[in-house]
């Protein structure tokens, strides 16, 4: 036995469902075919051009960084098909719970481009308004989400209602006790809420075999979960994945978790440098599995127009970059008074008094202040 | 009236609240069929069934994250904690999602989630049973923390912070449960009093401040004091975040004298913060430092040490001579 605490080997990528190959082909595939037989190739070419919007969205995020606009942004680049096969599956009623890197989620709930990027550019903590768009702001606590998620669900569950809670997380969220204690109540009460994994392989710098020695998929089921694990870079394996196990939950049969197995193409965030701790090679076989250029190979197949579609996902793209840049030209700054708004609902003596004196401490700067000084 | 326990208060506080509000619902450790560890939710399963009287896994983190999400649904969870030393597994969720959540859905959300939670000594349990851990949570923004001394402001008070669209950590002074008082049920909730201090007993020389368990001590010191002809304001802080300055500065620049007391830790405790802001306040009109009367910087003892851990008549008392400038020789000499 080694006396070091080396990385476990990684545990493969291992089985999971797929319909529509690295290479384009389709294969048959028994759970979940049913589950995607609407997708004519119109429907697919849709989901393409959903794909490479956010692809754009993601790029544009990376450059408004460099360019100093935002403060941070974490890249969903290689991420595509997970997002959108899954957002495109839920309905509005659903409620989303999301981490920090579902822009295609948000993206596919029509989230404003400002309110995409008011948090990065730290204009404000959050951007959206979460009963607007049924989808919580973004997480930061790995894995805390979850808990609103089953919370959620269990509400969801005494109003008979027929919506879904679903919440995404990713691998190394695995590790947090909040993500298993989620899990605990969500089965506890047969709550509909469906944990969605995006394992991207790299937690950071840490690869998926320091969070788990098996799969991760294989832990849920340790919760009485139902479970799907699914090529997490095949959109119609991920949409089908998640109607099915959305139709599970409204069923009332409880929870259900989907582990779609991806990778993080970029880096962690727009602060990290993944070249200090990850293999070249490991990222030219992971682009070799691109969830774009295998629909597009497969819609070829098909017989499509593929020319005619990349024009027509470059000009969603080319609109979808210019709202973002225009969201980011037109931001107002926030005003000092945001600093002390909203800590509560209602009048707080102690903070009320705070900010008048730290308004009266402005103003001491003010000219009239200086004349009379 | 009726002459209730301090628990049998909370019971009816939570009963009311429930009536009043279909959307409260209860969770936490063993509150249905047990009523609680010390029976605070007595019957009430029985009353309003399982879908609101709700017994949770055994996981803090899960109980108040949970509560949380029933909040974004609209529900208004009043969340157990069994003991205040479990909290701690729950602090994540409290201090970076409770407490932040409206501030980061700029006002979009609101989590009017109370968290109950039995707190202090005085009951010879071992570790974790024990604990005063308000200073953590009226550090943190965004939460508002209480603490009712008797059994008719646990009964309104209890409801106003369930009626309260902020997050309330409500600390419960659990060796006072089995105190006996009258408790006017007709009181309804009395909105926005909630956060103000209460004058418990009016006196010219020294304000005596405390809170939760100390309160009723800090009375039995005044009263002990009356004899040695020391006339003490003793106030009731209720609300430890927000603290209501106003009474207490008021009060301060009426007697000069200031005593604090808490069975917390000293250091970076609420008698630091009521010290500083008060002299703040209160500089020109005080004749001497304010002095606190605490628990020491120290784990909770074990129980056949707790009473030198906790402030009691004779060391309150002997922080109020600190403040009259009475030192030991020239009480001697007076006695």
């Amino acid at each position: 036995m080694s006396n070091t605490f080396d990385v476990p080997a990684p545990a493969g990528t291992g089985e999971y469902l797929q319909i529509i190959g690295p290479d384009g082909a389709r294969h048959p595939c028994e759970d979940l075919d049913v589950w995607v037989s609407d997708i004519d190739q119109r429907k697919l070419e849709d989901l393409y051009i959903d794909m490479a919007c956010i692809r754009r969205l993601d790029h544009e995020g990376t450059a408004l960084q460099r360019q100093g606009e935002l403060g941070l942004w974490a890249p969903l680049l290689g991420q595509e098909a997970a997002q959108i096969g899954s957002g495109r599956a839920l309905s509005d009623e659903d409620f989303i719970f999301p981490s920090y890197r579902e822009h295609g989620v948000a993206y596919c709930r029509g989230v404003a481009p400002q309110d995409l990027l008011r948090m990065w550019r730290g204009a404000a903590p959050s951007g959206w308004d979460p009963y607007e768009v049924n989808m919580a702001n973004q997480q930061i606590v790995i894995g805390a989400q979850t808990l609103h998620a089953a919370g959620y669900g269990m509400g969801l569950k005494l109003d008979g209602s027929d919506a879904a809670a679903i919440t995404y997380f990713g691998d190394g969220a695995t590790s947090q006790g909040d993500v298993s204690e989620a899990m605990v109540f969500a089965a506890s009460y047969q709550a509909p809420v469906i944990f969605f994994c995006q394992n991207n392989h790299w937690a950071i710098s840490e690869p998926v075999a320091r969070q788990t020695a098996g799969y991760i998929a294989d832990r849920a089921k340790g919760f009485g979960l139902a479970t799907w694990r699914v090529d997490g870079n095949d959109v119609l394996a991920v949409m089908g994945a998640t109607r099915a196990a959305l139709e599970h939950v409204r069923s009332g049969n409880g929870p259900a978790f989907i582990e779609a197995v991806t990778y993080r193409m970029g880096a962690h965030t727009t602060a990290d440098d993944p070249t200090r701790y990850r293999d070249a090679l490991e990222l030219e076989q992971w682009a070799a599995k691109d969830p774009l250029d295998r629909v597009a190979a497969h819609l070829d197949s098909l017989g499509a127009d593929l020319e005619e579609l990349k024009k027509r996902s470059t000009q969603a793209a080319d609109e979808l970059a210019a709202g973002l840049r225009e969201a980011i030209t037109t931001m107002p700054d926030p005003s000092v008074d945001d600093l002390f708004k909203n800590v509560y609902s209602h009048e707080h003596s102690w903070l009320d008094e705070q900010r008048d004196n730290y308004k009266l401490y402005l103003e001491s700067f003010s000219q009239d202040a200086e004349v009379t000084r | 009236m009726k002459t209730l326990t301090f628990s049998q208060a909370l019971n009816s506080g939570l009963r009311a609240a429930m009536e009043h509000d279909h959307k409260v619902v209860l969770m936490g450790e063993d509150i249905g069929k047990l009523g609680g560890v010390f029976r605070i939710t007595d019957g009430l399963q029985k009353d309003f069934g399982a879908h609101r009287v709700i017994d949770t896994p055994l996981a803090e983190s899960g109980i108040v994250g949970t509560a949380i999400g029933l909040a974004f649904r609209g529900y208004r969870p009043v969340v157990e904690i069994q003991f205040d030393g479990f909290v701690y597994p729950a602090f994540d969720q409290i201090v970076s999602q409770l407490a932040k959540m409206h501030f980061r859905s700029r006002g979009k959300v609101k989590l009017p989630v109370t968290i109950r939670i039995p707190f202090g000594g005085g009951i010879g349990s071992p570790e974790h049973h024990s604990e005063s851990p308000e200073a953590y949570f009226a550090h943190t923004a965004g939460l508002r923390v209480v603490a009712p001394a008797t059994p008719q402001d646990a009964y309104w008070m209890l409801q106003e912070a369930i009626e309260d669209d902020d997050p309330v950590i409500f600390l419960e002074p659990k060796r006072r449960y089995h105190q006996r008082g009258e408790v006017d049920t007709e009181v309804a909730p009395r909105t926005g009093s909630l956060f103000k201090a209460n004058i418990a007993r009016q006196g010219n020389d020294v304000t005596l401040i405390a809170y939760g368990p100390l309160v009723k001590t800090a009375l039995d010191a005044a009263t002990a004091a009356e004899d040695e002809g020391i006339d003490i304001e003793v106030i009731d802080l209720r609300s430890i975040e927000p603290v209501d300055f106003e009474t207490l500065a008021t009060s301060v620049r009426k007697t000069g004298r200031v005593v604090i007391t808490h069975e917390a830790s000293r250091f970076a405790g609420m008698g630091a913060e009521l010290a500083a802001s008060l002299t703040e306040k209160c500089f020109d009109h005080l004749d001497h430092a304010p002095v606190r009367v605490t628990g020491f910087d120290i784990p909770y003892p074990p129980s056949k040490l707790e009473m030198h851990h906790l402030p009691d008549l004779d060391r309150i008392l002997d922080g109020v001579d600190q403040v009259m400038r009475r030192t030991r020789a020239q009480l001697g000499e007076e006695g």
